[in-house]
């Protein structure tokens, strides 16, 4: 009996032993792989949600990302080099993303990672490229904290290649005033809700900026179903036009029940609204004279826009969405990235990555601020009809 | 010097031995920082696995809500370390009482269960933790505890591996852990031979809880977050998984089912089409050819390797 515990123990030990001449020859193996010449090329790391909950923004962003980094190939490459590219998946779970991020760093040594989708898996993968000095660029994460320190100073390694939520609200306070040429204006908005509220705000204070006025500023609550007693407040303060920002499930009704009181100024919102469900319940006739902000828009009459969508659509078949748009200029913006560093050195290139200024991508013009965020375009879609209409691009 | 004393300083002396030859391979860079990961990541499921063998496998109740547990040991330490400002140490402590609390509590209304009952309410409990956590803003919500520091190492994490695999196999042997196995195997039985049949079960429960819970804070702590994503069921069902296949009720079992199958899952990371299908298919294949697991409920012993070599090579290896 006692002899059979001591057995137990050193079995362990046994299964260990097995493992360490598992591990010990892959570590050898993968320095092997590392230390193979790689002059011609530059490897190029992408970590994607390609499994579980969220692959298909993971799997939509990849082919954006792919199609930018096959087209600069057969273009002759970055300064004479290839890139080569790796994937690496991390099942849509942070601390995988964590543990998929460092396999492409240190194993496959590439000198720049881009992804994960999602704001998460983001922020589970920083601490590894920061500590390894690789920058990331993450297409499609919209969390404002993602690239900011606690102390509000900016990441050093860490870029994203999509609007933050709060820019739409400058979009749409712009839109109002130059295109619709409205200064009264009403918000109702979802107290309940970080996104909305913080839309809200950068609304207000953009449309003030530009000599608006705030007639009205009524708020509800997520799952509410009647918001007539908060719209006749509205109605009362005779404002030219109403931002809504929020999601399509209040809003939907919301349009409804403006319309049927006699509220029909137009009516402005986020990508919130971006939905099929949204005509649906609201009714196609109710919806006109709305608007909302959005990153993509297939009827976008750029030329960029549409050379990007045909190509997209040859190459893979379907039409391209908007995590396709921002894996594609992530794409772009790395690519020119390495041209203007001429150098793979991680600190440099992420010195470079901050300095991009101008570049054209398939959404128009990119810069990066200082806090490494995009001030890129914004595509306002009106509603006609039911149908969702391009009306136009917004660049700030 | 008595027989088990000498046997438990043999296997500690192995322990040792191990860990150098690892520590050496990680300091010389042969064992890089993607595979020393993976090593860290083996410690914590190698103890989430041996944990849940012991309600699992020893007990012989089926609990499927490990990752609850798991996450409330991630949470506890992360906010004891992040929020107060404690020291580790504190934490791992803090994360395993309040897990091996909440096993106990939730095991004395839901052990009267059995069977597929208790599997449902366990499943269901797992779930209600996540979502819990998932819409407490103290701890992020939604998008996760960020800016944990890594404080886990591969040093510490081995050894409070090898503590509690100690403590694990200390306990089957003990007489509490016997009356567990008399649960298993027959519990009218055994509650006819007096044996307090709920007292060992919650035990059972509440010990391996709070092991998931150490995990847990091993785990925040190594990969600077915790969120909700990473305890859904799905992880309840990758630990029963490494149970299942080492074989129900046999620690090495255990052990082996959690380094093989996060190293499939390692290796595999590049292929991430074929991970799923490499992975069911190894299950498959091992129920269909070895229900009972790897090992069934025996231990992986050098009593197995001796019979082994006699048989192959017809040496007889003494005393």
């Amino acid at each position: 009996m006692f002899m059979k515990m001591m057995k137990k123990l050193s079995s362990v030990a046994l299964a260990a032993m097995v493992l360490a001449a598992l591990t010990a020859g892959c570590g050898g193996g993968a320095k092997k792989d590392a230390a193979k010449p790689a002059g011609n090329e530059i490897v190029v790391g992408a970590s994607f949600e390609l499994t579980g909950n969220v692959a298909n923004y993971g799997k939509s962003t990849l082919s954006g990302f792919q199609m930018a980094i096959d087209e600069t190939n057969k273009a002759g490459g970055v300064n004479g080099k290839k890139i080569r590219l790796v994937t690496s998946d991390n099942k849509s779970e942070p601390a995988e993303s964590g543990n998929a991020v460092t396999k492409i760093v240190t194993q496959d040594k590439v000198v720049a990672v881009v992804g994960p989708a999602t704001s998460g898996c983001v922020a589970a993968a920083e601490p590894v490229v920061t500590g390894a000095k690789v920058p990331l660029i993450a297409p499609c994460a919209t969390a404002p904290g993602i690239t900011l320190n606690k102390d509000g100073s900016v990441k050093q390694f860490i870029f994203r290649a999509c609007f933050i939520d709060p820019f739409q609200g400058q979009v749409m306070a712009t839109f109002a005033d130059k295109t619709l040429h409205v200064k009264k204006i009403a918000i109702l908005f979802d107290s309940s809700s970080d996104y909305s509220k913080g839309l809200a705000d950068v609304f207000q204070k953009t449309l003030e900026k530009n000599g608006g006025q705030v007639v009205a500023k009524e708020a509800f609550l997520a799952k509410d179903i009647d918001f007539k007693a908060a719209l006749t407040k509205i109605k009362a303060s005779n404002p030219e036009a109403l931002y809504v920002p929020g999601y399509y499930e209040e809003v939907s009704k919301i349009v409804k029940q403006a319309r049927e009181i006699g509220l029909n100024v137009p009516m402005m919102g986020s990508d919130g609204w971006d939905s099929p469900k949204l005509a649906e319940i609201a009714g196609s006739a109710a919806l006109n004279n709305c608007y909302f902000s959005s990153a993509f828009s297939a009827d976008d009459k750029d030329p960029g826009v549409q050379k990007f969508i045909k190509t997209y659509k040859d190459l893979n078949k379907k039409d391209p969405d908007v995590f396709a748009m921002q894996g594609y200029n992530a794409g772009l913006v790395l690519v020119n990235a390495l041209k203007t560093a001429g150098t793979t050195d991680g600190t440099k290139l992420a010195v470079t990555l901050a300095a991009t200024k101008d570049l054209s991508v398939a959404s128009g013009k990119f810069t990066y601020d200082k806090n490494h965020n995009p001030i890129t375009g914004a595509i306002v879609i009106a509603m006609k009809d039911g149908k969702q209409t391009f009306k136009e691009k917004i660049n700030l | 010097m008595n027989k088990q004393r000498k046997n438990d300083l043999l296997a500690l002396g192995a322990c040792v031995l191990i860990y150098a030859i690892f520590e050496v391979l990680i300091q010389l860079e042969i064992i890089g920082p993607f595979w020393e990961l993976n090593m860290v990541l083996i410690c914590i499921n190698i103890i989430l696995a041996s944990s849940l063998n012991m309600i699992n496998g020893y007990t012989g109740q089926f609990s499927i809500g490990h990752a609850g547990f798991l996450a409330v040991g991630a949470y506890v330490g992360a906010i004891f370390t992040v929020k107060l400002g404690l020291p580790f140490p504190v934490a791992i402590i803090a994360g395993t009482i309040a897990a091996g609390f909440l096993g106990f509590l939730i095991g004395l209304p839901t052990l009267r269960l059995n069977g597929d009952y208790l599997a449902i309410a366990t499943l269901g409990l797992g779930e209600i933790i996540r979502i819990c956590i998932l819409n407490i803003d103290y701890v992020g919500g939604a998008s996760g505890f960020m800016g944990i520091p890594r404080l886990t190492s591969f040093t510490n994490i081995f050894w409070i591996m090898i503590v509690i695999l100690f403590f694990i196999k200390n306990f089957k042997n003990s007489a509490h852990g016997r009356a567990c196995l008399a649960i298993r195997e027959n519990e009218i039985a055994a509650d006819t031979m007096g044996i307090d049949t709920t007292k060992y079960k919650v035990m059972a429960f509440t010990l391996g809880a709070a092991f998931a819970g150490t995990a847990g804070v091993m785990f925040s702590h190594y990969f600077y977050i915790a969120h909700p994503a990473s305890f859904t069921f799905m992880r309840s069902f990758d630990i029963l998984t490494m149970v299942v296949l080492g074989g129900l009720g046999s620690m090495t079992g255990s052990i082996t089912g959690a380094i093989v199958l996060t190293f499939i899952s390692a290796y595999l990371a590049e292929f991430p089409e074929w991970r799923m299908i490499v992975y069911s298919l190894t299950m498959i294949v091992l129920m269909l050819r070895r229900p009972q697991g790897l090992f069934g409920s025996a231990e992986l012993s050098a009593q197995m390797f001796k019979g082994l070599t006699k048989r192959i090579g017809g040496v007889k290896i003494g005393k």
